[in-house]
């Protein structure tokens, strides 16, 4: 049976000193994803010492900062590729990858897609609150159509990126979207992510009432919250009422984000791949002795 | 029975607004940051599902089951994956 | 699986002691003797190959190859595996190297060592993909944004290539920075003679780890167990917890974006790691120095064809001398002032419009005559070329 503890020994065992109450803002919903994450950490019980988190430039990748483990800041969009170098150079290593959706699925969209493609073995936890809210709430590509934001003040005419669909596309082991208002299905699918082998995505739908609602007229924290919750459907329903509902369900599902599990499979990962072909190409290495190697000849 | 930090609450209210069962209120105390943290009601049916715990996005409030009070339910302080 | 370096392999892959190789493959083999066990690239001509030697080459030492979806992921990946305890390296060339220079200042910021092999084209943009030119030099020493302070070699022949790559690793683990090994396409792609070193004669240093009580340990402060600006290197998965960022930081590692003190202590720190050891960072080759009246200072493939010319005026009465630098930043301004004392002219032969020629000068200070001799468009220069700086027909 799992020991279950209360938030205040999850601080205790897990947050640096000092470092909290975080810089996110009220009703932020970094926090909380932080929070599930720490709590899929501590039903797996893994070795802190062992655990290394990756971000690059954000509000969400502000969170390796509070937690009491190694932690990489890169620069904008790279924490991937960063984090490919630090699983290769100690594959022993768990890494965790906090990341936005402008980091990722922007300025980071190539690192992301070969990251993807090859399989690498790492945990990306992508959190979305549709725009670059640490710089003030310029426009991110996973905006919805219409939405309100600096760089983009007479309304988004961008269609969005979905990016669980290019991951499931590209063969990823693991993709998720979840909300952050409901703790249970997101905790359990960062546990499942985490013990993964090869390239698992969480994203996260986060809301952000300084940046994103409050431009977009959607009221204060309760009310953000609550569109959230109001304008997600499971994929699985989603699927059902797109293949088989009337046009009236259609039509009322048509703009929701679907959430849930969107793919589980297993694929061997690119370390492993790798390891098989070192391991192929040393036994060949060492059944050739050194004296029958070509010589080489210098004409003078 | 909820132990609050009161330091670490930034008074975004979701707390109160998602307990299933309308146990918080807002508190008459101010904190550091001008913001009223939340405290249980004195009429209350907290039944421990701890959902203010996981949700708090600065992890400000911790449940702590109370021995003493008699009830038929099973105090138990459940689980995040569910079940207990 | 985690490298550990075996000399015995190493030797078995490298194969014969003396061989007939490129200058791409050199720096490959620099860096398996140093203990790399990681290299990053994208194809980009002149440096592809070195990419395909470390893909030949890597596997069979059990060290990692990837080849990554552009330069920005290369740099990306060399410096995260570098905090994961490995000895990185990637290569590149002109277009590819300012894609690279975020990250450049990022690994000095953070002070991560790396090695970046330049092997310079002429630019700029993509202008001639296939021909060798030295138009890099000011790049990679004021490149990226900020205050930092670079490292770089130029090799003049496809040993140095090699010997140069070891260096570089050295000087990146002692100094915890990113070095730069500015090779040039004539030089990548020249085939030359060289000689393996042996294992006993290979001076290799290796970054020093912590070790002290976790409790107590500074990260980016100077060292706590012995004198020196650089600090102990907290590698990932050892149980320090340390927080690396790119942002301003103090000591303890985390942002103190607000702080002009902590800013101004942590630049002068990375900076003066460097240049307080400037004696020990001047590597030159001197010739003919003593009776000179007119001089060459020149670095790289450009000394090949100043060697020639020097010794070509030499036979006809000319007294000329050549200084070559074998590392060129940071800076022997003190080499270059004292010479400048003693000789009437200093020529600046190079493969640009005149880069290195401006250091000069200002170390220079008026004291003597200093005259660029800029040679672009690909091509070496002629040693016939070079004798009218000298005066000679």
């Amino acid at each position: 049976m799992v020991e279950i503890k209360t938030a205040d020994e999850l601080n205790k065992k897990y947050l640096r000193d000092g470092m909290w109450p975080t810089i996110f803002c009220n009703g932020c919903g970094h926090g909380v994803v932080l929070e599930y994450t720490l709590w899929a950490l501590e039903e797996l019980g893994w070795d802190m010492d062992k655990v290394v988190f990756a971000s690059g430039i954000g509000c969400s990748s502000r969170l390796p900062g509070y937690i009491n483990a190694d932690g990489l800041h890169t620069t904008h969009g790279r924490a991937i590729a960063f984090a490919t170098g630090i699983k290769a150079a100690n594959p022993e290593l768990n890494v965790i990858i906090f990341t936005g959706d402008g980091d990722c699925a922007g300025i980071g969209g190539n690192h992301f897609i070969h990251a993807a493609r090859r399989n690498i073995d790492m945990t990306v936890i992508m959190i979305n609150n549709f725009i670059y809210g640490m710089t003030g709430g310029q426009l991110a590509p996973t905006a919805p159509l219409g939405s309100i934001a600096t760089t983009a003040p007479y309304g988004n005419i961008e269609p969005p990126f979905d990016i669980c669909n290019l991951a499931k596309a590209l063969g990823a082991n693991y993709v998720a979207r979840w909300n952050v208002s409901h703790p249970y299905q997101p905790i359990k699918s960062i546990k499942d992510a985490l013990q993964k082998k090869g390239f698992s995505l969480v994203e996260f739908l986060a809301p952000c009432p300084t940046a994103y609602g409050r431009r977009n007229k959607l009221g204060d924290i309760k009310k953000l919250w609550k569109w959230y919750d109001d304008n997600t459907i499971l994929i699985e329903d989603y699927e059902r009422i797109m293949n088989y509902g009337s046009e009236k369900e259609k039509e009322e599902i048509k703009n929701m984000f679907p959430i849930g599990v969107f793919q589980d499979i297993d694929k061997p990962g690119f370390f492993e791949a790798y390891k098989n072909l070192v391991n192929k190409v040393m036994k060949k290495d060492s059944k050739t002795p050194m004296e029958t190697k070509p010589k080489v000849v210098v004409r003078k | 029975m909820i132990i609050v930090n009161e330091d670490w609450c930034k008074g975004c209210g979701i707390c109160i607004e998602r307990c299933p069962v309308n146990a918080l209120e807002e508190s008459d105390k101010l904190n550091r940051r001008g913001v009223r943290p939340p405290q249980l009601k004195k009429e209350n049916e907290c039944n421990y599902c701890r959902l203010c715990e996981l949700i708090c996005p600065d992890l400000a409030i911790t449940v702590v089951p109370e021995e003493k009070k008699k009830t038929d339910k099973k105090n138990l302080l459940r689980s995040p994956m569910g079940g207990i | 699986m985690r490298y550990v370096r075996d000399p015995k392999i190493i030797r078995q892959v490298l194969g014969n002691k003396v061989q007939f190789i490129l200058g791409d493959m050199a720096c490959v083999y620099g860096g398996i003797l140093a203990g790399c066990s990681f290299f990053a690239g994208y194809p980009i001509t002149p440096a592809s190959e070195v990419a395909e030697g470390a893909a030949r080459l890597f596997p069979r030492i059990g060290a990692t190859y990837i080849q990554m979806e552009d330069e920005l992921g290369s740099i990306a990946s060399v410096i995260g595996a570098s905090w994961g305890g490995a000895k990185s390296m990637t290569a590149t060339s002109g277009p590819g190297f300012s894609l690279m220079m975020e990250n450049y200042g990022y690994a000095a910021m953070t002070e991560t060592p790396c090695v970046i092999v330049n092997v310079q084209r002429t630019g700029p943009s993509t202008g001639q993909p296939t021909l060798g030119a030295q138009g890099d030099m000011m790049q990679c020493r004021w490149g990226t944004h900020g205050d930092f302070q670079a490292i770089a070699l130029a090799p003049s022949t496809v040993q140095e290539c090699m010997d140069f790559t070891i260096e570089a690793f050295n000087l990146a683990e002692k100094y915890r920075n990113p070095v730069c090994v500015m090779t040039d396409g004539e030089m990548g792609h020249l085939r030359e003679r060289i000689i393996i070193p042996d294992e006993k004669d290979l001076k290799l240093t290796n970054r020093v780890s912590a070790t002290i009580d976790k409790k107590k340990f500074i990260p980016f402060s100077g060292s706590q167990t012995r004198k020196s600006k650089v600090p102990d290197f907290p590698t990932f998965g050892t149980g320090y917890h340390t927080y690396v960022t790119g942002l301003t930081h103090n000591e303890k590692g985390f942002p103190a974006t607000d702080k002009q003190k902590d800013h101004e202590k942590l630049v002068k720190r990375i900076t003066e790691k460097i240049t307080d050891d400037i004696d020990k960072l001047t590597v030159i080759e001197k010739m003919n120095l003593d009776d000179a009246d007119i001089v060459f200072i020149t670095y790289g493939a450009s000394a090949r064809p100043a060697e020639t010319a020097m010794e070509m005026a030499r036979a006809k009465g000319k007294k000329v001398g050549l200084l070559r630098l074998k590392i060129v930043w940071p800076f022997p301004e003190k080499i270059v002032n004292n010479l400048a004392k003693q000789v009437d002219k200093i020529i600046v032969p190079e493969m640009n419009l005149g880069q290195i020629y401006h250091p000069i000068k200002e170390a220079a200070c008026g004291l003597c005559e200093v005259v660029c001799a800029p040679k672009t468009g690909g091509e070496m220069h002629l040693p016939q070329e070079l004798l009218p700086y000298l005066g000679v027909k």
